[in-house]
């Protein structure tokens, strides 16, 4: 059996760039986070940010638009190549989150993910646990996401 | 509900969450800008995947959670936002109009070596449907401002 390359630990690939408008931020806020430094620049210039941020929920939620369209483009190639398809499950949840800086509107952030494992399923036949380390980079090249996931996925075996 | 501040979260104590419902047009619209898998965008294919019918992305379930904190108690508080999340679990899927609620359980809390007038207060967050069944636990820290901290700003 051949694994494409992403099932490969130590597999890393960049997933997309995302602008982080203030209008956008305020949208989300609005709806899952109105807390002040997310709602109102004025308000966010005196709390502990320092300036106007997006949700951390906000942050997260754009990687994962990343990854679904990225996953879409490399599955096209992947199939040009001759591999088997390859699809996605749902995840049961992720580990060791952290956001260590804020995005502030204006920002652009570029995301990630690095293959940590990926293990055929003990419980499901022709599924595979797929584990790695995800994230995003400001335009200074600073963290301002990681986590760890897993996610299954189905692959002929 | 009195503000709180870092002071007023005591280890041990449990916060309800209230309840939170979620429609087929709100899992499909949230989706459809941050998570296009076929089981979060219809129906169709909800019935035809592993969780058996359309079901939230589960970045919605963590930003209901949010919204279901804000209004619990961050709003009437000293929030200065969180910065980690230790673990967060989807046990089971959400589906078209599932009510949600649930509590968050203080687990620990400690002032910051860092910054003066601020505290962590580390909790741990539990959702469950109508039904009884949970649905996620997450557990994370909140940054608080302390009462101190607080008046001074009030002064200056």
């Amino acid at each position: 059996m051949k694994l494409p390359p992403f099932m490969h630990e130590g597999n890393t690939v960049e997933i997309g760039s995302h602008v982080f408008e203030e209008a956008d931020i305020i949208r989300f806020a609005r709806k899952n986070d109105p807390q002040p430094f997310h709602l109102d620049p004025q308000a966010a210039r005196e709390s502990l940010f320092g300036g106007h941020c997006a949700s951390g929920w906000h942050t997260a939620s754009v990687w994962m638009r990343k990854q679904r369209d990225a996953s879409a483009i490399m599955m096209e190639e992947l199939d040009r190549q001759g591999f088997a398809k390859v699809e996605y499950g749902p995840s049961g949840g992720f580990q060791n989150l952290k956001w260590p800086r804020p995005v502030f509107a204006g920002d652009t952030v570029t995301y990630f993910n690095t293959t940590l494992a990926c293990r055929p399923s003990a419980s499901r036949p022709g599924w595979f646990v797929l584990s790695g380390r995800n994230g995003g980079n400001n335009q200074h090249g600073q963290e301002v996401l990681s986590f760890q996931s897993m996610v299954l996925l189905r692959y002929p075996a | 509900m009195a503000f709180r501040f870092y002071e007023d979260f005591v280890v041990g104590e449990s916060i309800d969450l209230g309840k939170r419902s979620v429609s087929a047009e709100e899992i499909i619209e949230f989706a459809t800008e941050f998570d296009p898998a076929p089981f979060h965008l219809s129906h169709e294919g909800g019935k035809n995947s592993m969780l058996g019918a359309l079901s939230a992305s589960g970045w919605q379930t963590c930003s209901m959670l949010m919204a279901m904190m804000c209004e619990a108690f961050l709003l009437e508080s000293s929030s200065q936002g969180g910065n980690n999340v230790e673990e967060c679990r989807w046990l089971a899927p959400v589906h078209a109009d599932d009510v949600l609620s649930g509590h968050i359980t203080v687990l620990s809390k400690r002032l910051s070596a860092s910054r003066a007038g601020l505290g962590i207060v580390s909790v741990k967050s539990e959702l469950f449907k109508q039904s009884g069944v949970a649905v996620l636990t997450l557990s994370n820290a909140i940054m608080m401002r302390t009462r101190d901290h607080g008046q001074t700003e009030q002064h200056s």
